[in-house]
């Protein structure tokens, strides 16, 4: 089922046109690399330029759909948990389209380099399995994969994204010779986002610990 | 392309692997033609978005790693297409205007490189601080193109204006013990923006061994493509040295030292194990993050076989003769 049928058919929450403002937006890169490739305006080295901005751009819808879960439980915004999966495809989308790039354009589908490459290199090995580890979460993202799995089970695979995003930071920051302050950001983000999670999880234990066992609230899915 | 001389040298003989390759890359393109064909077909789109002057080489010549022709007549120049002028003067590393290759050409023109003086000193019998345009004036220019590879893996073909570092040297009279020269770039932070961060030592020096330095193939440019040098390509004077990556190709140049030690390198000093004194281009040496096997060539799209040292080796591997090059990286 495509992204568009699924936002069409989630329509009529409280914010009916939240989902297809964001997944217009989130296309939007994709069109700027696209556009500008056409016009030949990606500058001298257009490989390197598109292969880095699908990779940037990978890396922050990752960290969007990791911020959703904090931004509920800490500010209240409850409306991110309904975009959370369609970000996280749209980080699959985008790393699909990156590894593509770099295997079919800069390495020329030379399966040799590219399986040394990824053997060899810290680099390029961390983003691979960033890649290979989004796939599955990818594969189970459907309400009829939750079911199929049960929701604990679901749950446990689904704690990859934390080891996705942490690669996939990682595989930024090696990428630069020596100015790190744009991975530096992206860390950052990232470990404000992990340690929200970590003083919410906290929080939550404490307060079972301290009031009764109650009926924990249906699990949210999507 | 012109027709290549006869009797080419033998580095610039096709090596048969590079050869097998074409067969290779085109077996592989059948085969995943098809692959290529569905999400692929925004991605060639981007092939029909390089610029002016990148079809200028067949593509099947480019994946055979077809050696560069040598214009006839000239024991330096190559007669490869050049690199667009606009590319060569906006995709620049030159990390005291910014780490973006786009910083150089957007903040270069806070420089200023005029009145412009560059000191020859250390172990010589003749020191001297020259005004830049006196030394130009003493040392009249010549045309080369070079070819030049970035240890980030792309390359261009670059059309110099300059004149051999050896003749400076010669006329500075060196004495026995200078063993190696070293280069300093203008150390201002207040003109160059990316001195006020801290992801390199500055200001940025270079060296090279004195039979380095000393060799005809390389230059202190001040121009190219018929131009004064853009302040993000160097200006007004800087070092090109064909078969090293292009790091140490100095910029900006205000002092040149002849050394007895052997001179300590700006990107030696950040990441030893990355950078070495020597930084020959080397396909068989490999950067920690990525292979040095291949090369772009801006304006081409796929990758081509990058040659040992550059391309020059006729000329230059004398110089290293006996020397465990994977070691003296």
């Amino acid at each position: 089922m495509s992204l568009a049928a699924r936002a069409v058919a989630t329509r009529g929450g409280p914010r009916p046109w939240l989902k297809p403002a964001v997944f217009v937006a989130a296309l939007a890169p994709l069109a700027s690399v696209l556009l500008q490739a056409s016009r030949g305006a990606l500058g001298a080295n257009p490989v390197s330029e598109a292969l880095n901005r699908l990779g940037l751009t990978a890396l922050v819808f990752l960290l969007a759909s990791l911020a959703c879960t904090p931004a509920r439980e800490v500010l209240g915004w409850v409306w991110t948990i309904g975009l959370r999966r369609m970000l996280g495809l749209f980080a699959y989308f985008y790393a699909c389209l990156h590894f593509a790039t770099y295997a079919i354009v800069d390495q020329s589908l030379r399966w040799k380099a590219i399986v040394a490459d990824v053997m060899k290199r810290p680099f390029i090995l961390s983003g691979f399995a960033a890649f290979l580890l989004l796939t599955p979460l990818a594969a189970t993202s459907t309400a009829n994969a939750v079911r199929r799995l049960g929701f604990p089970r679901w749950k446990r695979l689904h704690r990859l994204v934390y080891a996705a995003g942490a690669l996939a930071a990682f595989h930024f920051w090696l990428r630069v010779k020596k100015d790190v302050r744009e991975p530096a950001i992206s860390a950052t983000v990232l470990a404000v986002l992990l340690l929200a999670r970590g003083v919410v999880w906290a929080r939550d234990r404490r307060r079972l610990e301290r009031a009764a066992p109650r009926p924990k609230a249906a699990p949210t899915v999507d | 392309m012109p027709q290549p001389p006869p009797n080419p040298p033998s580095s610039e003989i096709t090596p048969e692997a590079a050869y097998a390759d074409r067969r290779r890359f085109l077996k592989n393109a059948a085969l995943f033609a098809a692959t290529a064909a569905g999400s692929g077909a925004g991605l060639l789109w981007l092939t029909g978005g390089l610029k002016p002057g990148s079809r200028a080489t067949p593509r099947t010549a480019r994946a055979a790693g077809k050696p560069p022709a040598e214009a006839p007549g000239s024991p330096y120049d190559t007669a490869e297409p050049q690199t667009p002028f606009d590319a060569v003067t906006t995709y620049n590393n030159f990390y005291e205007f910014g780490s973006n290759k786009d910083d150089p050409s957007r903040l270069a023109g806070s420089l200023r490189t005029r009145p412009w003086t560059v000191a020859v000193d250390g172990e010589v019998r003749r020191s001297q601080t020259f005004d830049v345009d006196a030394l130009l004036s003493a040392f009249p220019s010549q045309d080369r193109v070079y070819r030049m590879r970035c240890v980030e893996a792309w390359s261009m073909v670059i059309p110099w204006q300059g004149f051999p570092l050896g003749d400076l040297l010669r006329r500075a009279e060196p004495t026995s013990n200078a063993k190696f020269v070293a280069f300093t770039t203008l150390l201002d932070p207040k003109q160059m923006p990316g001195q006020r961060r801290g992801y390199l030592e500055w200001p940025y020096v270079e060296g090279l061994r004195l039979d380095e330095a000393l060799h005809p193939l390389t230059i202190l440019a001040s121009g190219l493509y018929g131009r004064p040098l853009p302040n993000q390509d160097g200006a007004p004077l800087r070092l090109v040295v064909p078969w090293k990556y292009g790091f140490k190709g100095i910029k900006s140049i205000v002092r040149v030292t002849l050394t007895r030690d052997q001179p300590p390198t700006t990107w030696n000093l950040a990441w030893p194990a990355a950078y070495g004194f020597y930084a020959n281009v080397n396909p068989n040496v490999d950067h920690p993050r990525w292979s040095q096997a291949t090369e772009r060539r801006i304006g081409e799209l796929s990758r081509r076989p990058t040659l040992p040292f550059n391309g020059y080796a006729e000329q230059v591997a004398g110089l290293y003769a006996g020397m465990d090059l994977a070691r003296w990286f």
